[in-house]
C-alpha cells in the first residue's frame, strides 16, 4: 500500500499509536482501580495506582444505601424499550429517503440536522408542561417517548447510509417474484441490513442510557431515576463521595463498552456511511 | 385555420397533462408518470405512511416543545413570578449581552470550540494515517480508542473532574513524578488550568470520531494516485498535502462542521466536570443556558437558545456555502 514504510518511521508510528492508547485507556483504569479500594484507600498517600487491598465495598454500598438497583432497571427498560422503537420507526423513514425522490426530501432531511442544533434547554419547560397534560410526567412510558423521538434523526440518516448500500435489485427482483413492497422490506431487506440494524439499535441505545437533562427534568421521584440523574445526585452536594461515584460510574460505563466492543465495527459503517452522505 | 390551430393546442396540452404529474418537475415526473398513472398516487402514500411515525414524534416531541420554547424569548417568563408572562420584544436579548459574565462565556465558548476542535481534527487526522495499513490487532485497536464514545459526556466530565482533582488526582501525581511540576495543582478552581482541563477531557472524547470519518474516507483513495505520485517523485509530504488531503476534503468539511455544531451544543461534559466554575469562569454559552433556567429565568434562557440555534445555523449555511465550490470539484 502507500509508499514503503521505514524502520523509523514505523517506530514513529507505533509510539504515537500506543500514547494514544494509553491516554484513551488510563481514564476507563483510574475510575475502576479507585471504585476497587476500600473506601478510606481512595484518600490515602501516596497514591496507589495498584491497590494493595482489592473491596468492593463501595460496590456494596451502592445497592445498600442507594436503590442503585432500581436505576439499572429503571434505565435498562428505557433504553432497551426506545432504542428498540426508535429504529423500528427509523428503518420506515430511512428506507423511504435511501430509495425515492421526493420534492420535500431535502426539507426533511434538513429538519433533521436541526434537530442536532437545538440545545435540549431551550424545549425543557414546554416540554414539562405537555408532559404534564399527557399526565406523562415521572413516567417511564414519557420519557420513552420522547426519547424515541430524540433518536430518531440521526438513527434516521445512520440507517439510509446501510440502505443506500444495498443494491435497489435485491427488493425488485422480490417485488417481481409476488412479494409486496412491505413483504420485499421485511423478508428480504431486513435479513441483510442486521448487522446495521443492530448497530442502530445499540448506538440509540446507548445514547439513551446516557441521557441525562431530559431525565432530570421529566423523573421526579426516587423509584424512576435512571442511572445518570442518580450520578447527578451525588454531585449535587458540596462533597462527591468518590467511592460511590467511582463504583456508579463503572456500572454505568460497563454496559455501554460491553454493546459498543460488540457492535463497534459496524457503528463505525454506519457513522460514515450516515453522515458521509448526509 | 383556427380550427386547425385551436386542435392542435388541444392535442398539445392533452398530451401534456397526464405526463406531468401532479406537481412533480417536467422532466423528471414525465418518464416516471407515463409508465403507471396510479403508481405515483400509491408510492405518494407509502411515502406519507412510512415517514409519517417518525415525522409525528419529532414534530410532538422536539419541535413542537422547542417552538413553543423559543416563544417565550420574548416574553418575560420567569418561574419566580408566572403571573405577568407579557410580551417584552427584545429584552431578554439585552438582558443577555448586558451580562457582565457574557464576554467570559462567549470567549469560553471560542476556546471550547476551537481549543476542542483543532487537536481533534490534526490528531484524528494523524492517527488515521498511521491506522491505514494494516497490522496486527489494528481491528482491536480500534474497538479500544472507540470507547471514549460509549461514555456520556456528563460522566466523562465526572471521570476527568476525580483525575485533575487538586488533592487526590492522578494527573498532579503523574506530573510530579515526571518532575513537570513541584506543587500540586488546583486545576479546576482556577478559570484558566480549569479551561485547559475540560478542553483536554473534550479532546480525549472527541479525536476517534475524526479518526473513524478520516480513516474511512482514505480508505476510498485510489491506490493508482498513490503510485502515480510515487513515479513523479512526490514525496511525503506533497503526496499529502497534494493528494490525499485534496481528496477527502468533501468529508473533513462535512466532519469539521457536525463536530463544531455539537461541541458548541454540549454542555453535558462541563456540566459534569466544574458545573460552569469556578465562580461562573468556566461557562460556555449551553452551560450558561443550563445556569439560567435553574434560576427559572425561562425567557432569557430561550433567548440564549435562540441564539445558539441562529448562530449554528448562520454557520452551517456560510461554511457549506464556502466549502461548496471545492466539493462539487471531483478530483
Amino acid at each position: 500500500m502507500i509508499g514503503k514504510e521505514s524502520t523509523a518511521g514505523r517506530a514513529t508510528k507505533f509510539t504515537f499509536l500506543g500514547l494514544w492508547l494509553v491516554f484513551t485507556v488510563f481514564p476507563l483504569y483510574w475510575i475502576t482501580i479507585t471504585s476497587l479500594k476500600a473506601p478510606g484507600d481512595i484518600f490515602a498517600f501516596p497514591i496507589a495506582y495498584w491497590p494493595e487491598h482489592f473491596s468492593l465495598e463501595n460496590y456494596s454500598g451502592l445497592f445498600g444505601k442507594a436503590d442503585f438497583g432500581v436505576y439499572l432497571t429503571n434505565s435498562l427498560i428505557v433504553a432497551f424499550v426506545a432504542g428498540a422503537v426508535a429504529t423500528a420507526i427509523s428503518m420506515l423513514s430511512a428506507y423511504v429517503l435511501a430509495r425515492f425522490e421526493f420534492r420535500t426530501k431535502s426539507a426533511l432531511l434538513m429538519a433533521a440536522l436541526v434537530t442536532q442544533m437545538i440545545p435540549t434547554f431551550i424545549a425543557l419547560g414546554p416540554l414539562y408542561l405537555l408532559m404534564t397534560d399527557l399526565n406523562l410526567v415521572d413516567n417511564r412510558l414519557g420519557l420513552i417517548l420522547v426519547y424515541v423521538a430524540v433518536c430518531i434523526p440521526f438513527c434516521t440518516v445512520m440507517l439510509r447510509g446501510f440502505f443506500e448500500n444495498i443494491p435497489d435489485a435485491l427488493e425488485e427482483a422480490a417485488m417481481i417474484d409476488g412479494l409486496s413492497r412491505f413483504g420485499a422490506l421485511f423478508r428480504v431487506l431486513l435479513p441483510v441490513m442486521r448487522p446495521g440494524i443492530v448497530a442502530a439499535f445499540i448506538f440509540n441505545f446507548v445514547n439513551c442510557w446516557n441521557e441525562l437533562f431530559l431525565s432530570v427534568t421529566l423523573m421526579n421521584s426516587d423509584s424512576n431515576k435512571t442511572v445518570p440523574t442518580a450520578l447527578n445526585g451525588f454531585i449535587s452536594s458540596f462533597n462527591i463521595d468518590w467511592g460511590s461515584m467511582s463504583a456508579a460510574a463503572v456500572l454505568t460505563i460497563l454496559p455501554t463498552m460491553v454493546l459498543f466492543a460488540f457492535a463497534s465495527r459496524h457503528i463505525v459503517q454506519g457513522l460514515t456511511a450516515g453522515a458521509v452522505k448526509g | 385555420m383556427p380550427t386547425a390551430s385551436d386542435t392542435t393546442e388541444t392535442t398539445k396540452t392533452a398530451s401534456a397533462g397526464p405526463s406531468g404529474t401532479g406537481g412533480t418537475p417536467p422532466g423528471r415526473g414525465t418518464q416516471r408518470g407515463r409508465r403507471k398513472p396510479e403508481f405515483t398516487a400509491r408510492r405518494g402514500f407509502l411515502i406519507a405512511a412510512f415517514m409519517a411515525p417518525a415525522a409525528v414524534f419529532v414534530a410532538v416531541f422536539t419541535y413542537y416543545p422547542m417552538i413553543a420554547g423559543s416563544q417565550m424569548a420574548f416574553r418575560n417568563w420567569k418561574l419566580t413570578d408566572l403571573t405577568d408572562t407579557s410580551w417584552v420584544g427584545l429584552k431578554n436579548f439585552r438582558d443577555v449581552f448586558a451580562d457582565p459574565a457574557w464576554g467570559t462565556v462567549l470567549s469560553n465558548t471560542g476556546i471550547w470550540v476551537f481549543g476542542s476542535i483543532v487537536p481533534q481534527l490534526v490528531i484524528g487526522f494523524a492517527l488515521a494515517l498511521w491506522l491505514r495499513r494494516k497490522f496486527r490487532f489494528r481491528g482491536l485497536y480500534q474497538a479500544l480508542i472507540f470507547f471514549p464514545w460509549a461514555i456520556s459526556g456528563f460522566l466523562i466530565g465526572i471521570l476527568f473532574r476525580w483525575m485533575f482533582n487538586s488533592e487526590f488526582g492522578v494527573v498532579n501525581d503523574l506530573l510530579q513524578k515526571a518532575g513537570l511540576i513541584d506543587e500540586p495543582v488546583a486545576w479546576l478552581a482556577d478559570p484558566q488550568t480549569a479551561m485547559f482541563a475540560v478542553v483536554v477531557a473534550n479532546i480525549w472524547y472527541g479525536v476517534t470520531f475524526f479518526t473513524i470519518m478520516i480513516l474511512a474516507a482514505l480508505q476510498s483513495i485510489p491506490e493508482e494516485l498513490y503510485e502515480a505520485a510515487a513515479l513523479d517523485g512526490a514525496g511525503k509530504v506533497r503526496t499529502l498535502f497534494q493528494i490525499t488531503i485534496p481528496y477527502i476534503r468533501v468529508t473533513l468539511a462535512l466532519t469539521v462542521l457536525l463536530r463544531i455544531i455539537w461541541i458548541f451544543n454540549f454542555p453535558d461534559l462541563i456540566f459534569g466536570m466544574t458545573g460552569g466554575g469556578p465562580n461562573n469562569e468556566t461557562h460556555i454559552v449551553t452551560t450558561w443556558m443550563i445556569k439560567i433556567t435553574q434560576q427559572g429565568d425561562y425567557g432569557r434562557a430561550s433567548a440564549l437558545g435562540l441564539i445558539v440555534v441562529a448562530t449554528l445555523l448562520v454557520f452551517a449555511v456560510f461554511f457549506l456555502l464556502a466549502t461548496r465550490e471545492k466539493r462539487e470539484v471531483k478530483p
